[in-house]
């Protein structure tokens, strides 16, 4: 009995060390020195620095870019949340349409589409709009409006708009079922308590349920936004100049292939796993709080 | 139905007349969930500034009753007019006749995202249309009255079951509330934490407020209740005041239930 216990003391000396050198974030330092390696590279070698003052430029836009659609996709697809959970029949039935179709259709030809089908489909229409608009309606102050939509031309339609726009009803219909999700996370007992103090259903939502789903699905979309952030690199096929397009330019006009894509992908990585430690220790303050 | 006059003689037995007296008229009310009957022709009336228990057994029907009162729960069919306005009635705005009615229940449904001074402020602001330094004025004195002045600025994950409650029935009494509908209020609290909750309820009680309580707290209903309720089955089975159900109820059923929760 005595040498048992003996052993084990001796043991669970041991463990701590060797569990410790187990739990290192190994994967962690090795990021870190291959990190260090492309840095190095592009201190000291030409052909990398070259490749890097190219690329710098499309980091900015791949950041407009992810931040702009990703607001507008939070703000539809809260608008579409709230209609997956709604009792309104019109309402929930278009929301769930949508949530349906979009999810189904890969992004990029999704993005695809948008740009050349449903733009151009979009603009037909405001052309017959403002047609009509000259041909019948004698106002003076519409005139100039009409005549505005009437001579409306594909081309004054950027690309980057048409990119931003379709990415952000994309990510909707994902963003819609994170809200639904943290909506319906909240106890019933929270609406009916507002209900009973004669709040009305939006004053429920706005105030009590909102605020606590809100909160409840700030690490997912956190997440959701480093996936964005990512899937913008699928706005080039649009040549839309963001890092990944200047990838291929820069590819074109050096044939430096590794050198090209090796740095567009470490400055992915940088922009990603700076985001990923936010989200971590967004997630650890959120368990804290509950 | 016996006259009125016949019944002058017997404190409590009072038969209950359509009169401006009713607060809460439920008549003939039916609720289904699925195939469970909740509600089979129930009815009950409710004078200004009585306190009416109600209790039975666990599916009976009592908390969908109660629920009935303010809307929580649609009745199938069955009239219910509370403090003159149709509830049951589609065009009613029941947002109005709610802010008037004051709810408890049994799991307390504070709201975790605001201060207890928030949870009891904030539908005087947006409801009432109070100002904010009126609405705290108001939760300050309330909090004052429900015995927890000093957690104004705590969060309800850090307050004890008891103090929830409480916190909870100030939420309901700052809408000014001409009725407080009670759910179970002490069934999710620890023995000890049910007095001080009981005690705030028979102040409220002993200042004429119409409660409608729904509780197998005995002690409370010989205290302060003027009409006890016992539902089964989601039929009322019988009613009348304390002294009668406890001393002599008509009902076997009645009888055996009493017994079974007095001992």
């Amino acid at each position: 009995m005595t040498i048992a216990t003996e052993v084990e003391k001796s043991e669970s000396k041991l463990v701590p060390w060797t569990s410790r050198l187990q739990k290192m974030p190994w994967w962690a330092l090795i990021l870190v020195l291959l990190g260090l390696l492309v840095a190095y590279f592009i201190f000291v070698s030409p052909t990398y620095q070259d490749a890097f003052f190219f690329l710098v430029s499309g980091v900015r836009l791949t950041i407009l870019v992810s931040v702009v659609s990703f607001v507008a996709a939070l703000i539809f697809g809260l608008v579409l949340g709230m209609g997956r959970v709604s009792k309104n029949v019109v309402f929930y039935t278009i929301s769930s349409l949508y949530v349906e179709v979009v999810r189904g259709i890969p992004i990029l030809v999704l993005l695809i589409y948008f740009a050349y089908v449903l733009t151009p489909f979009s603009l037909m229409l405001l052309n017959a709009l403002g047609d009509v608009m000259l041909r019948n309606v004698a106002i003076a102050p519409l005139m100039g409006f009409a005549e505005r939509l009437a001579s409306l031309n594909i081309q004054d339609v950027d690309m980057l708009v048409r990119a931003i726009i379709g990415l952000a009803f994309a990510y909707a219909a994902f963003e819609a079922e994170v809200f639904r999700a943290g909506i319906q996370s909240i106890e019933r007992g929270q609406m009916e308590a507002a209900r009973s103090l004669g709040m009305s259903y939006f004053q429920g939502m706005r105030y009590i349920i909102l605020p606590q789903a809100i909160r409840r699905v700030l690490p997912p979309l956190g997440n959701d936004f480093i996936s964005m952030l990512k899937d913008s690199s699928l706005i080039s096929v649009l040549a839309v100049r963001e890092l990944t397009h200047l990838g291929k330019l820069n590819r074109a006009r050096t044939f430096r292939t590794f050198e090209t894509w090796n740095t567009v992908a470490f400055l992915y990585l940088i922009l990603t796993l700076s985001l990923s430690v936010l989200v971590k220790f967004m997630e650890r303050r959120m368990a804290f709080d509950e | 139905m016996s006259s009125k006059i016949h019944d002058e003689g017997s404190p409590g037995a009072v038969e209950p007349l359509p009169t401006d007296d009713d607060i809460i008229i439920i008549e003939h009310a039916y609720k289904s969930f699925g195939k469970t009957q909740a509600l089979i022709d129930a009815s009950l009336r409710v004078k200004r500034g009585e306190v009416c228990l109600i209790f039975g057994p666990s599916g009976g029907g009592k908390s969908t009753l109660l629920r009935c009162i303010n809307h929580l729960e649609r009745s199938d069919s069955g009239t219910i007019i509370v403090d003159g306005i149709p509830v049951s009635d589609a065009k009613t705005n029941i947002d109005l006749v709610r802010a008037e009615v004051g709810m408890v229940f049994q799991l307390f449904n504070l709201f975790p995202h605001l201060t207890v001074l928030g949870n009891v402020t904030i539908a005087q602001e947006k409801v009432r249309g109070r100002s904010k330094a009126e609405a705290e004025q108001v939760a300050r004195q309330l909090l004052e009255r429900v015995g927890i002045p000093e957690k104004v600025d705590a969060y309800p994950g850090q307050l004890s079951g008891g103090q929830k409650q409480r916190v909870a029935i100030a939420r309901a009494l700052a809408m000014n509330p001409k009725i407080m509908l009670f759910d179970e209020p002490t069934s999710a609290l620890d023995p000890e934490m049910i007095k001080e909750v009981l005690d705030v309820m028979l102040d409220l009680a002993k200042e004429g407020m119409t409660m409608v309580v729904v509780s197998h707290e005995m002690g409370f209903a010989k205290a302060a209740a003027d009409r006890m309720v016992f539902l089964e089955g989601g039929r009322v089975v019988e009613e009348g005041s304390p002294e009668e159900l406890f001393s002599s109820p008509k009902e076997d059923r009645t009888k055996s239930f009493l017994s079974q929760i007095l001992e």
